[in-house]
């Protein structure tokens, strides 16, 4: 009898079947929807691949070599824009590094107040926040003109090197690669910041147990505990400033002629994807989306390994 | 013992004075490490503070009633102003929005409350990262083969709509990558009690778990959209330009960053001085976002 009435208190409810077909439904919705990641991805891939396939054809892989870009004579070979997308990058990197971990470590340091400490950090985030063609404007109008004598100078103490050998003359790779810098500065701090902040309080309380200094401790045993996290971060600023348009675009020049100086007028593949694609038309268009497949393999990799290695390496403390 | 046989090292040893001396060469590489460090955080911040001085003192004097409400002038004349780029970016950007909001969120609901850990959130997960990588000039070439070179909008080549779905194109894993984020954030607990209570996995998702994640995604969407609206890279062969106001949005349509680029390398002086103002109306709108998201994010971690 007591049975009965507790199952009397507990009435068994029956999902009505529209509630399953709303639930069904929905959980459908969701799969399509995450997989339109996937979808997008492989369109990117085709629709680039697909327009480049009569340029692959043409040129196979010599278009990577020949650095002769002739729309007139409907000739094409990248090799000038790609060596400024490496040289660009690669160079950029090279100052940015130092730079970002360097503030990465002063903001997670307790050598100044923390409120000061929180204002640098949010400083640096905001720096990423400003639109790229902004910077690029800011180049043109202010930086270029200001840093000209010092590139002049340079020309003239290290002109025998041919890194320095042509006359600055306004845009130029080597504004590019200073506007890249500010551009993966913010990237490579946010980033170099947050693997140093997970490194754990013990190891830095142990060497200093030790007898180590402040910077004994960060150089030996913070920074090596972090590198996976601050590689992984150098490596994805490394993409970003391959694919990195519009501030190059208006201060490199767009010049095809390739040249072995920094100080003179360069390309790099996307700049040069922003400043022809629109005004191409027939062959010149199929060279382009090529070219815009050699970009996205080269950033695929470089991504692909960001993400690899912070896998590989990352902290094993927790 | 041992200790008895060894005893003048052991008194030179403790003779040393404990107190701190900075002429030791480690405290002096300590010191100058520290200043190093200093130096180059404040080297990071120069470009911030120089970039926004300029933009906010150029731009920001120019700034009237009649340039946020005028038309550009023709190249070579004096005056006019940026209505059409404004009023075009908010066109652009809400097409976007429109675009990845919805898809973003649905395939981030997918991630955090369907499966977490299957081979497919893997593949997603790993397809998200990807995207976020693909330098934004490639969106752009994408839609242009896509939407602008086939013209399936009735025929449209160059069109606004074609410049929203780029920029949904690069909006999507950061939308994606909050909603997930967000959810997973959201104790088990809830999830739990509004099952044990007999609420179906959709009835619990669109009343508890997101509403309790609300703020989050939404400082996440916001920062998504402010950075889209600085986007030049995919709009300039998919949007193009328009010195006329929007005529529907599947016809060219300006955008301030378009104008910015294009009116920078102009060689007209009042050109230039729109693209400083159009960078003072975009900068203001784009900073006021980031710091209203964090402002916002504030609450949430409280």
């Amino acid at each position: 009898m007591a049975a009965s009435e507790s199952t009397d208190l507990f009435v068994l409810r029956r999902r009505p079947p529209q509630e399953k077909l709303v639930d069904q439904g929905f959980r459908q919705l969701a799969v399509l929807l995450a997989s339109l990641v996937g979808l997008v991805l492989l369109g990117i891939l085709l629709v680039v691949l697909f327009g480049s396939r009569e340029a692959m054809a043409r040129f196979g892989l010599g278009f990577l070599v020949i650095s002769d870009w002739d729309p007139v004579g409907d000739t094409y070979g990248a090799f000038t824009a790609i060596y400024g997308t490496i040289v660009t990058s690669i160079l950029a990197l090279f100052i940015a590094v130092p730079l970002g971990v360097g503030t990465a470590i002063f903001i997670t340091e307790n050598l100044i107040p923390l409120r000061l400490r929180q204002l640098l950090g949010i400083m640096v985030e905001l720096l990423a926040a400003i639109p790229s063609v902004v910077l690029g404007l800011w180049a043109i109008f202010v930086m270029e003109p200001f840093i000209r004598p010092g590139l002049e100078l340079l020309h003239q103490t290290l002109g025998w090197m041919p890194f320095f050998s042509t006359v600055p003359q306004g845009p130029g790779m080597a504004p590019a690669i200073l506007i890249l810098v500010v551009m993966v500065l913010p990237i490579i701090t946010a980033i170099a910041r947050d693997s140093l902040q997970q490194v754990p309080p013990e190891l830095r309380q142990a060497a200093y147990g030790v007898g180590t200094t402040r910077w004994g401790a960060i150089l030996q045993v913070i920074l090596p505990a972090a590198v996976s996290g601050i590689t992984g971060g150098v490596m994805l600023a490394l993409g970003r400033a391959m694919g990195e348009t519009m501030a190059v675009t208006m201060i490199i020049g767009n010049s095809n002629n390739f040249s072995l100086s920094l100080l003179a007028p360069g390309n790099t593949i996307s700049s040069m994807l922003a400043n022809q694609f629109g005004e191409a038309d027939g062959f010149q268009v199929s060279a382009l989306m090529y070219a815009a497949f050699v970009l996205m393999v080269l950033t695929l990799i470089v991504n692909v390994l960001a993400q690899w290695i912070v896998r590989r390496l990352s902290l094993k403390y927790s | 013992m041992a200790p008895s046989t060894t005893p003048a090292p052991a008194a030179s040893v403790f003779a040393r004075s404990l107190d701190f001396r900075a002429s030791l060469s480690r405290n002096r590489w300590n010191s100058f490490f520290s200043v190093l460090a200093g130096l180059f955080a404040v080297i990071a911040v120069i470009p911030l503070v120089l970039v926004l001085g300029y933009v906010l003192f150029m731009g920001g004097s120019l700034i009237s009633a009649r340039l946020l409400t005028e038309l550009p002038p023709a190249p070579g004349l004096d005056g006019g102003g940026i209505g059409n780029a404004i009023l075009g970016t908010i066109v652009v950007t809400l097409i976007a929005s429109l675009i990845a909001i919805p898809v973003g969120v649905g395939g981030g609901i997918y991630l955090a409350e369907y499966s977490r850990s299957g081979w497919f959130a893997q593949f997603v997960r790993f397809g998200t990262n990807v995207l976020a990588g693909v330098p934004s000039i490639i969106c752009g070439v994408f839609i242009y083969g896509l939407i602008v070179s086939t013209r399936v909008f009735f025929g449209q080549s160059y069109s606004a709509m074609a410049g929203g779905i780029a920029l949904a194109v690069l909006m999507l894993p950061t939308v994606i990558k909050t909603t997930d984020e967000a959810l997973k954030l959201v104790p088990q607990e809830l999830r739990w009690g509004a099952i044990g209570i007999g609420a179906s996995r959709f009835v619990t998702i669109t009343r508890i778990t997101l509403p309790a994640a609300f703020t989050p995604i939404a400082t996440g969407v916001v920062l998504g959209i402010a950075r889209a609206a600085g986007e030049t890279a995919p709009l300039i062969f998919t949007a193009l330009f328009s010195p006329f106001w929007p005529e529907g949005v599947f016809n060219p349509i300006a955008t301030m960053s378009v104008l910015i680029f294009n009116f920078a390398i102009m060689p007209y002086e009042a050109q230039n001085a729109l693209a400083w103002a159009a960078s003072f109306v975009l900068v203001v709108m784009i900073l006021g976002a980031n710091l209203f998201a964090r402002w916002v994010g504030r609450f949430t971690r409280a």
